[in-house]
């Protein structure tokens, strides 16, 4: 008899988004009853794979067979229909339903096709909470109330509502204590006991090893190795699949070591609870100092935090050895700090105003007096503050939104620059900046740090930081794991520095 | 203190700017099609009524009626573009209107003669925006629920206070202001005040950090306090302008009609974020014009007329009211999908 043909076979799937292939011909397969993981850094192709997957998104090329058969998933109802659920890492539950409404929510059990059952919705809502180990969860509570870990619970039963054949979880443990992974888990060893096959995306090695049956590797939106076993490859193997690059980056020239001056930033013992532990760190005037670590692991809290946009819990941030007032924008921006965060359409840019008018939002004061805007001396610094980053198009009355991502995160930078601020915070600053764009992007920070601006950078792609920065802060879960010059340290032992917590031996 | 610290970067502001093309042309490019479709509009509703009833609609009287009655509302509307441009809602403006007109009017007040009545109509608009302002800007409160909050208390302090009674002005001064021998050159005094209340609003909006900040918070309200804007702020400001122009229209009112009542200016809130949303202000903040919403109130103003001189009734004028900010919005839907 011939062998079973997967019950997942996605082969040649390409997707382009404006300037970025996300992913280019990848292949997985995905058998009945096994764990599968998938494995990449940030930008690797993980989260567009299983939107189309899920049907969010539809794929440019490529064929995706569900046992033997070609299928087409036109949206996220078609995916469910044929048994495929989607728990995304941000979870996608109604906070003022109930759990059972959640659960059911879509396909509420009904009388006369429009009264909704609700004790039915409650009976089977339950029986779903038992089968998942959590019968405490009381099917008549509003989501909102729940805990984090008990939110995930919710998420698995509404997809095991649906006559699931594929479980699709997008870091699931994120969010966890060590308890409720360890729970998690024997649910997922349940489930693919009984034949159902788990998608599992996850940064932590250890948990792969546990539980996950096969990997696949992504990078650069291919697939670099499939199928591998999960408990036997070695990490080191694991972490070269996903380092090796094709894309090569050009870093600007780092210039000699920064002489002993007075730091020009100084944070000690800033903490949030819950987002991240007491940090000490420095950064001098003409120095770049980059915080590398994964998503989750508090790296654009602490920015926002040392920017006043988020109140420490303890902990104080000093410029010039004098010390600000804790969550207060307006007093870092007055002592010379600049963000450019990593949302920049929804916290940095004025998507309707021009090019003009969003650099110059942080230094009216220079151009008014008692509140009447000057424009030609408003369009001129505008102008040099631009020209001087090289923005694209040398014309700054053009709406910022009709700009590229690149030339989006100057106007950003150009801000600061007319600001004339002293500490440059980067959170991100080459998200959605297409690759040929990147290289002048780092030149410009690198010149602004030649020119004496402190540079606190933070990117969770490890060569960024480690091509820009002098010196490197690596963060895993809130705690900074190890300090050491850029020039020390290589990809591979960030990675399993930021994966294992600790120095790989 | 922290500029001195600038590299001098600012030695290049003598790069020649954009400004060099014909003035005419920035003119024009400047009054946009928007704008333009307003004027049309505008125009054809002049048409209109001067076919209709050709003898009425076009006598200075008629003219200077419309414009006087244009007036009231239209000063009310400069406030609530600010506030709408900001992203908020300002739903107590009526409200406010009439509170401040009966609390200037009544016989305690009018003891204080002319002034007395001006002072206690402003400082009733701004008292109200003040109360507006630090509830959504520092009690977090939703714009919507705080003033319509305000509208309810408003119209009922104003009930209490004037028993439902008209509170007659007796105040020669006051009353001379509305009559036709105090036109000048033939154009009544509140509507010079409109004048001048739409050329401070249009400046303060295009031409101040007052107005840039309003921009910058309505577009974008993260954005803006990451970029070191006190938004919190600003909304107050904000209420407080809305405030001051209700007090403004609330004399106005007083002036117009002789007298004070509790339900003046029932339905302002409608009527001005309606000539507001048809100017072009877009209602989730982040872009606002003066120009437009006054174009908007004159706009409904001669609506209004047509149809009083025409013997229609009210209940046809707000048909076509509804189908005229019908109309409006989707026209400037598909003109901000093409451009």
């Amino acid at each position: 008899m011939a062998p079973e043909p997967p019950l997942l076979s996605m082969s040649g799937i390409t997707k382009s988004f404006p300037g970025v292939r996300a992913l280019d011909g990848v292949d997985l397969d995905v058998q009945a009853g096994e764990v599968h993981c998938l494995l990449g850094q940030n930008g690797a192709g993980k989260s567009t794979l299983i939107k189309v997957l899920s049907g969010a998104h539809q794929p440019d090329t490529g064929t995706i067979g569900w046992r033997g058969e070609p299928v087409t998933l036109r949206s996220p109802i078609a995916a469910m229909r044929l048994g495929i659920a989607t728990i995304y890492q941000e979870l996608d539950l109604v906070e003022h339903l109930s759990v059972a409404e959640n659960v059911h929510l879509g396909h509420e059990p009904t009388t006369a096709g429009f009264v909704v059952r609700a004790r039915a919705a409650k009976a089977s809502t339950a029986a779903l909470l038992r089968r998942l180990g959590h019968p405490e969860i009381d099917p008549a509570r509003l989501v909102g109330e729940l805990s984090a870990a008990q939110q995930q619970i919710v998420s698995m039963a509404r997809a095991l509502s649906h006559d699931v054949r594929l479980i699709v979880m997008d870091e699931p443990s994120a969010a966890l204590d060590p308890d409720e992974v360890d729970n998690l888990f024997r649910i997922v060893g349940d489930l693919t006991a009984e034949g159902v096959a788990v998608v599992h995306i996850s940064h932590r090695l250890e948990e792969i090893r546990r539980i996950g049956d096969r990997v696949t590797v992504l990078k650069d939106g291919r697939a670099v190795a499939r199928g591998l076993p999960a408990k036997s490859t070695p990490t080191r193997e694991v972490v070269a699949l996903m380092t090796g690059r094709n894309v090569e980056y050009v870093f600007p020239e780092r210039p000699a070591p920064v002489p002993d001056s007075a730091p020009v930033l100084e944070v000690q013992g800033l903490a949030r609870e819950g987002e991240f532990a007491p940090l000490d760190l420095e950064v001098r005037a003409g120095e770049i100092v980059g915080l590398a670590g994964l998503v989750g692991s508090g790296r654009s809290e602490i920015l926002e935090t040392i920017y006043g946009a988020r109140r420490p819990t303890a902990g104080q941030v000093r410029v010039d050895g004098r010390v600000l007032r804790p969550g207060s924008v307006r007093a870092a921006v007055r002592a010379g700090l600049g963000l450019a965060p990593e949302e920049r359409k929804a916290q940095a840019l004025l998507m309707l105003e021009s090019v003009t008018r969003n650099v110059s939002v942080s230094s009216m004061s220079r151009f008014s007096r008692a509140g009447w805007i000057d424009r030609g001396a408003e369009r001129g610094a505008a102008r040099a503050a631009t020209r001087e980053l090289s923005l694209r198009p040398d014309n700054p009355s053009v709406p910022v939104r009709t700009l590229s991502g690149g030339n989006q995160q100057k106007a950003v930078l150009a801000r600061w620059l007319l600001r004339g601020c002293r500490v440059l915070l980067l959170d991100e600053p080459t998200r959605g900046v297409d690759v040929g764009a990147r290289a002048e992007l780092y030149a410009v920070v690198r010149r602004l740090a030649d020119e004496g601006l402190a540079v606190l950078l933070v990117s969770s792609e490890v060569p960024e930081v480690l091509g820009l920065a002098d010196r490197v802060l690596v963060l895993r879960e809130g705690h900074v794991v190890h300090t050491a010059p850029a020039r020390e340290l290589d990809e591979h032992r960030v990675l399993d520095l930021v994966m294992e917590g600790s120095p790989a031996s | 203190m922290t500029q001195h610290a600038s590299p001098p970067r600012d030695n290049t502001d003598k790069v020649p700017t954009t400004g060099q093309v014909p003035v005419w042309r920035g003119l024009f490019a400047r009054a946009d099609v928007r704008t333009l479709s307003l004027l049309g509009v505008l125009a054809a509703l002049v048409l209109i009524g001067g076919i209709t009833k050709p003898d009425e609609f076009l006598d200075t009287r008629n003219l200077q009626l419309v414009l006087t009655q244009a007036s009231v509302i239209g000063v009310v509307t400069v406030g609530m573009t600010f506030v709408i441009t900001s992203g908020g809602i300002d739903l107590s403006v009526g409200a406010i209107v009439a509170l401040a007109s009966v609390w200037a009017t009544t016989v305690a007040t009018q003891d204080y003669g002319f002034a007395g009545v001006l002072f206690t109509a402003v400082i009733v608009g701004v008292g109200c925006g003040l109360v507006n302002g630090l509830l959504i800007a520092y009690g977090n409160m939703v714009p919507f629920i705080a003033t319509l909050a305000m509208l309810a208390s408003a119209r009922g302090l104003a009930l209490q206070i004037t028993d439902g009674r008209t509170q007659i002005v007796t105040i020669d001064g006051i009353l001379k202001l509305g009559e036709r021998d105090s036109y000048v050159l033939g154009v009544p005094p509140l509507v010079l005040v409109f004048a001048v209340v739409t050329v401070i609003g249009w400046l303060i909006l295009n031409r101040t950090t007052f107005g840039r900040r309003t921009v910058a918070v309505g577009g974008n309200a993260e954005a803006a306090r990451l970029a070191g804007i006190d938004v919190r702020r600003q909304r107050l400001y904000l209420y407080l302008l809305s405030g001051l122009c209700c007090g403004i229209a609330a004399f106005l009112l007083i002036v117009l009609s002789g007298s004070g009542q509790n339900t003046n200016g029932n339905l302002y809130e409608l009527d001005a974020i309606a000539a507001a949303i048809i100017g072009g202000t877009l209602l989730s903040g982040g872009r606002g014009t003066i120009t437009g919403s006054v174009l908007g109130v004159l706009i409904f103003t001669t609506i209004t007329n047509i149809f009083a001189l025409n013997n229609l009734q009210s209940d046809v004028q707000q048909i076509a009211k509804g189908a005229i900010i019908v109309a409006a919005v989707l026209v400037q839907r598909r003109g901000a999908s093409t451009s």
